[in-house]
């Protein structure tokens, strides 16, 4: 088999698992709810990680590059109630033209 | 408010998402397609894997000669984070096993935050309505990227990679809705951050779940005690 197509089978597996273990471990079983605060942190939690890992994160180092500059622009954006789409562009052509330059 | 009312109203919200996501989708198509996996391979993954922070990470190990075993562990561990957020939404699923299975492949990051209505609650018709429309762009976009690849020529010259934390921005702004918010985000993002030097790309977004701790010990508006208000009084 190819790497390619070993990757994409195991990948897929494992991930398909990945999403449904969660919800078949807990059954028909509720959180308790202590933990509904806590729950209810963990989409900002995970959403700014992923902000700051998807812009500054470089291999095994942290790194300051045109990504940052997208980044702010996308903020200016969102300060100035921009929609979503035009965030996203903004981001993608302020990297792509400080990398032109 | 009817399950079809909702669902609707996920496929409504999604919509720029969407587009967005359809573009990445393109993305990953025109990359996986350059990177010699072929037009097929490309689209099996994104029916099957529906995770676009992975999929690219397995796209640059196999360009980059690492091998199946590291392609498969940086796109493992960048999902890992799909293991806490499938139990946050377990409660809001169909209680039928097989149809909870087919439902959780319907969360990815956007239509997750998009169905969260604080809490601790998810809506299960906003996810999956939201989930419906993304993968339908995703996998739509993906087939696209595969059939006219050389057309577009590389997508990182357009500044993909600034596009995805623009996305999430976006994403979290909307997840604000108290000062436990604010702390949790904050913490989220500085743990992150300083784990990203020492661990391989998603461990930074496990160890950042710590932050929910943090912002739930943090004082709220709500939250607050009667000394605390006492000092506010002059």
């Amino acid at each position: 088999m190819s790497a390619t197509w070993a990757s994409v089978i195991i990948v897929g597996a494992v991930t398909i698992g990945l999403k449904a273990i969660g919800s078949l471990a807990l059954q028909d079983r509720q959180l308790p709810p202590r933990l509904n605060g806590m729950i209810e942190l963990l989409a900002p939690v995970m959403l700014s990680a992923l902000v700051v890992t998807n812009t500054f994160a470089g291999d095994h180092k942290l790194v300051l590059d045109p990504r940052a500059a997208g980044l702010g622009a996308a903020a200016i954006s969102i300060l100035l109630r921009a929609p979503l789409l035009v965030t996203v562009t903004v981001a993608a052509v302020t990297a792509a033209l400080i990398r032109a330059l | 408010m009817g399950f079809w009312t909702r669902y609707g109203s996920g496929v409504r919200k999604a919509a720029p998402l969407a587009v967005a996501v359809g573009g990445f989708g393109v993305s990953f198509g025109v990359l996986a397609h350059d990177a010699g996996m072929g037009s097929v391979a490309p689209v099996v993954m994104s029916l099957t894997t529906f995770a676009g922070s992975a999929q690219f990470a397995v796209v640059s190990v196999l360009t980059a000669g690492g091998g199946v075993a590291a392609a498969c562990v940086a796109a493992l561990l960048l999902n890992a984070r799909y293991a806490p957020i499938g139990l946050s939404v377990a409660g809001a699923l169909h209680r039928n096993r097989l149809r909870r299975l087919l439902e959780a492949q319907l969360v990815v990051d956007e239509s997750w935050a998009l169905s969260n209505q604080g809490g601790g609650r998810f809506d299960r018709g906003i996810l999956l309505g939201a989930g419906t429309l993304l993968y339908a762009s995703w996998v739509g976009g993906t087939t696209i990227g595969v059939l006219t690849g050389n057309l577009i020529g590389n997508p990182n010259n357009l500044g993909l990679d600034a596009a995805f934390p623009a996305l999430f921005f976006a994403l979290l702004v909307g997840q604000i809705r108290s000062r436990r918010t604010v702390v949790a985000a904050l913490a989220g993002a500085a743990i992150a951050l300083v784990v990203t030097p020492f661990t391989k790309a998603g461990v930074p977004l496990i160890v950042a779940c710590l932050a929910c701790v943090v912002g739930w010990g943090s004082r709220d508006e709500r939250g607050w005690t009667p000394s605390d208000t006492a000092e506010d009084i002059p």
